[in-house]
């Protein structure tokens, strides 16, 4: 048995009422890699920031090569050779590699940054890796800027790596590429752990596997004994059924056009280049794509909040006279007076898609608040729609008048949804529909969606994870840098056939 | 076993929530503590008896009915003010120029008062008054809320500057109207009391505080229950979920403060017509800024702004007469306000936040 780096006893952390980690039992052991996993909320990440400094926890004891310690600060951590690699990263975009690398270092004299590209380029050789000393971070992609920060933890002498989710931003090959470096730092000893909830990832990169449910500490298993359906019946508590329904479209109709899409974004740069599709009533559209990539855009375009530039066509085909009307240039209130129902569902729940202060009931009225003459605001309908979708939906909430922003994610993507798809519409676009939700809750928006689809209406899905979006898409349009890098019917397609249509290096246009 | 790290000896943690009674409890805990801090204080720097000294705070505010009528007038003002920036604070748009918006009202007023005020009944004079002077104080906040809709230009900066452009307007105005060469007004029509407000049942000050309650009440009713409430809190929640929603941004910036500058050119020319009857470029007298920790304080609701403005205005009233009774100077009874004031908000900070002291959750585990 490997040396153990770092246990942790019996830790507690309570967040006002919710118990975010209780009974915490973890070990951690030099040159293996331990898989954190459990659902959104589970207190993964909560557990780590405790590892790292960043919240003390109320009960528990942590050890560190046999001795206990107390971890006040990052700095405690960094000083205990634990290091953090966060989901978001922390670094600053005009300096280069190496300037990020020390930033933060307290030296005596002046950086020799020569030395300090030196030392990056030794770390690198050793676990295989590429890093450019000199290149300025705003020029790096999100893969790089991600080995960057492993650089940076690896500079400061870490030995016991945290990756929160590292995979969640980058394509099958990135990945791929992220795991042969992890296993090279197994090989050379030090302890790693990997947040995540993807559970393909979990089996073929880690040793062990730690799980959490609702902050309750689970178990650890190896993770030759375990497969997916083992560790999702201990993540989630009971058994799940994790196959996606995927009926075939009945009568596919035209429903919305696009052709010679393109636009710009707030900083002038095209976002959306001659993006040209189809979308028909009575199936999944996905939309894949590394982030970034035109999917907001694109979605937004359609639904009025985006300016094109000219030669743009963007159509609706209404299912009961067939006559074409073209949205290009209306805005959603002259959208919605046209009568062409679209529901739109932004990536940006509480900042786009609903009022964050705001109960239920109020945002229930959103979008149709202004209908009618009275002055005032009718109540008692969206008041009935609030407490509709609060029974069907089984959103938790402790009242309607609650405001929204204090629900957990996925009630609050449960309230967005509902509302969406009360107004019985003709297109839905989803944007990252799924993104931080636990298991049962995303089974149920995808089974809204089947729904939807089943009723006739034309469903886009912009997704990030690929598995979904080949088992519960029809089609599947990828972007690469803005432009449609090809359009694949999803049950032919692989994985990697999608996967190097995203990086814009694969397929036939 | 004397570890070189131990647990920090106070942690903060953000409170999730917290029952309505604890707040209450904890905001009267405050003006109780604040009560007893300035006491202290008095005793050591005067060596007077704190209590003689509440009791004359006491008496400055309420001790005679006319004290009790100043006090009432005064909240009024500030309250009618609040009530205007209500609206465009609710919207985020950092209005900070209620004292421009004050002061336009307060000199198209006088401006009546001097140049038609023997020509209309008195009737119908105050209502030509309300009406241009609600309609100076709505182009004073229109012109900052174009520059933000149309070019986006930062609205603290602007609605600022424009106070300074108000004030010079103004001493241009009474240099104008000066006759004596004191440069100032001096009481407009003190013979006529043309333009002045009618006392209302025998009490002089009766029609202000009926023009602010109403429009208190209707700020109310329009914040809460009306469709361009709705439109204004969307807008103040986020930009983009007013587009996602359909809202036409600009419009509801332009029409809020149109709303909001209207009502303090109202205050404007309640100031003038219905308190001082003149114009100088104290009219405003700072009360527009006063105003805004009004209106955040009692996080627009307009209800909770009575209690407030009244707080506010009672704590000037009494600092100034223990400043007469004691012969302090302001400078001592401006520190009982602020030591006041600092508990109220501090107070803020226990209802979000609670602390955690080192070994007070873990005797049963050592």
């Amino acid at each position: 048995m490997q040396q153990s780096a770092c246990t942790l006893k019996n830790v507690k952390k309570v967040f006002g009422s919710i118990v975010a980690n209780n009974n915490v039992n973890l070990d951690i052991r030099h040159g293996e890699i331990l898989s954190l996993l459990g659902e959104n909320g589970s207190g993964k990440t909560t557990l780590m920031n405790i590892l790292s400094g960043i919240y003390f926890p109320d009960e528990g004891e942590i050890f560190v090569n046999g001795e206990k310690v107390t971890i006040r600060s990052p700095k405690d951590a960094f000083d205990l050779g634990i290091g953090m690699i966060h989901q978001h990263f922390k670094r600053v975009d005009v300096f280069t590699a190496a300037e990020n690398v020390v930033l933060g270092l307290e030296e005596k004299s002046r950086f020799d940054l020569k030395k300090v590209a030196a030392k990056i380029g030794e770390i690198c050789d050793k676990y295989g890796f590429h890093v450019d000393p000199y290149q300025k971070v705003y020029n790096m992609s999100v893969s790089e800027k991600q080995t960057l920060e492993i650089v940076k933890v690896l500079y400061r002498g870490a030995d016991i790596l945290i990756l929160d989710e590292p995979t969640a931003v980058l394509t099958p090959q990135e990945t791929e590429k992220l795991f042969s470096v992890i296993r090279n730092m197994k090989k050379h000893g030090k302890a790693v752990v990997i947040i995540t909830h993807k559970l393909h990832e979990v089996l073929s990169v880690s040793d062990r596997v730690a799980i959490l449910r609702k902050g309750e500490y689970i178990g650890t298993v190896n993770t030759s004994e375990a497969t997916e359906l083992s560790l999702t019946e201990m993540m989630v508590g009971k058994k799940v059924e994790l196959n996606i329904d995927r009926p075939l479209p009945v009568n596919p109709q035209k429903r919305i056009s696009v052709s010679g899409l393109n636009c710009k974004n707030s900083e002038g740069l095209p976002v959306l280049k001659d993006v040209s599709f189809d979308a028909y009533g009575g199936e999944i559209l996905g939309i894949a794509g590394i982030s970034g990539c035109g999917q907001k855009e694109l979605l937004e375009a359609i639904a009025g909040l985006q300016t094109c530039e000219a030669g743009t066509k963007i159509e609706f085909i209404n299912p009961e006279d067939e006559i074409p009307v073209s949205l290009l240039g209306l805005s959603p209130k002259r959208i919605r007076r046209l009568g062409v129902s679209l529901s739109f569902v932004p990536e940006d729940r509480l900042g786009m898609g609903l009022v964050g202060s705001m109960g239920m009931t109020e945002n229930m009225m959103l979008k149709d608040y202004s209908t009618g003459n009275s002055i005032f605001t009718h109540t008692k309908e969206p008041h009935e729609l609030a407490e509709r979708i609060r029974k069907e939906l089984g959103v938790v909430t402790p009242g309607l008048s609650t405001p929204v922003r204090k629900l957990s994610g996925g009630n609050v993507q449960k309230v967005l949804v509902g509302r969406e798809i009360a107004a019985a519409p003709k297109v839905l676009m989803t944007a990252y529909a799924v993104r931080g939700l636990d298991i049962n809750t995303s089974y149920t928006i995808y089974h809204l969606l089947n729904e939807q689809k089943e009723k006739g209406v034309a469903v886009i899905y912009v997704g990030e994870d690929l598995d979904v979006l080949l088992a519960l898409c029809d089609r599947i349009l990828v972007l690469a840098q803005g432009e449609v890098a090809g359009i694949v019917d999803a049950r032919q397609t692989t994985k990697e056939e999608v996967g190097l249509l995203m990086t814009g290096k694969g397929g036939n246009k | 076993m004397a570890a070189p790290n131990r647990e920090p000896l106070v942690r903060l943690v953000k409170r999730s929530s917290i029952p309505l009674w604890k707040s209450v409890l904890i905001r009267v805990a405050a003006i109780i503590l604040s009560l007893l801090f300035s006491a202290v204080i008095i005793n050591l720097i005067t060596k007077l008896d704190p209590i003689k000294v509440f009791t004359s705070m006491y008496n400055g505010a309420f001790g005679l009915e006319l004290r009790t009528w100043n006090t009432i007038r005064d909240m009024m003002l500030l309250l009618c003010i609040a009530v205007g920036l209500a609206p465009a604070f609710k919207m985020k748009f950092w209005n900070i120029g209620a004292e421009g918006q004050i002061l336009v009202g307060g000199i198209v007023s006088a401006a009546c008062m001097i140049s038609i005020g023997d020509k209309l009944p008195t009737g119908l004079l105050l209502v030509v008054m309300a009406l241009i002077s609600a309609v100076a104080g709505a182009i004073w906040g229109l012109i900052p809320a174009i520059f933000k809709a149309k070019w986006n230009t930062n609205e603290t900066l602007f609605t600022l500057m424009m106070n300074y452009v108000a004030i010079q307007f103004t001493s241009f105005m009474v240099d104008i109207w000066d006759k004596k060469g004191s440069h100032s007004v001096g009481v407009i029509n003190q013979v006529t009391r043309a333009g002045w407000f009618p006392p209302v049942a025998e009490k002089q000050y009766l029609l202000n505080v009926i023009i602010v309650l109403a429009l208190t009440v209707i700020m109310f009713i329009y914040l809460k229950k009306t469709k361009q409430g709705y439109e204004i809190a969307v807008v103040g929640e986020s930009e983009n979920t007013a587009r996602y929603a359909g809202i036409s941004v600009k419009k509801v910036i332009l029409r809020t403060m149109l709303i909001s500058g209207a009502i303090c050119g109202i205050a404007g020319f309640i100031e003038v017509a219905g308190v001082s009857h003149t114009i100088s470029v104290n009219t405003a007298g700072g009360r527009g800024f006063t105003a805004i920790i009004v209106a955040w304080l009692a996080k627009f609701n307009t209800f909770t702004m009575i209690l407030i403005s009244l707080l506010l205005v009672f704590l000037d009233k009494g600092a100034v007469q223990i400043a007469t009774d004691f012969g302090l100077n302001e400078y001592a009874s401006e520190m009982v306000t602020g030591i006041i004031l600092f508990f109220i908000l501090g107070s803020e900070f226990f209802i979000n936040y609670k602390l955690i002291f080192r070994h007070s959750h873990k005797e049963g585990k050592a």
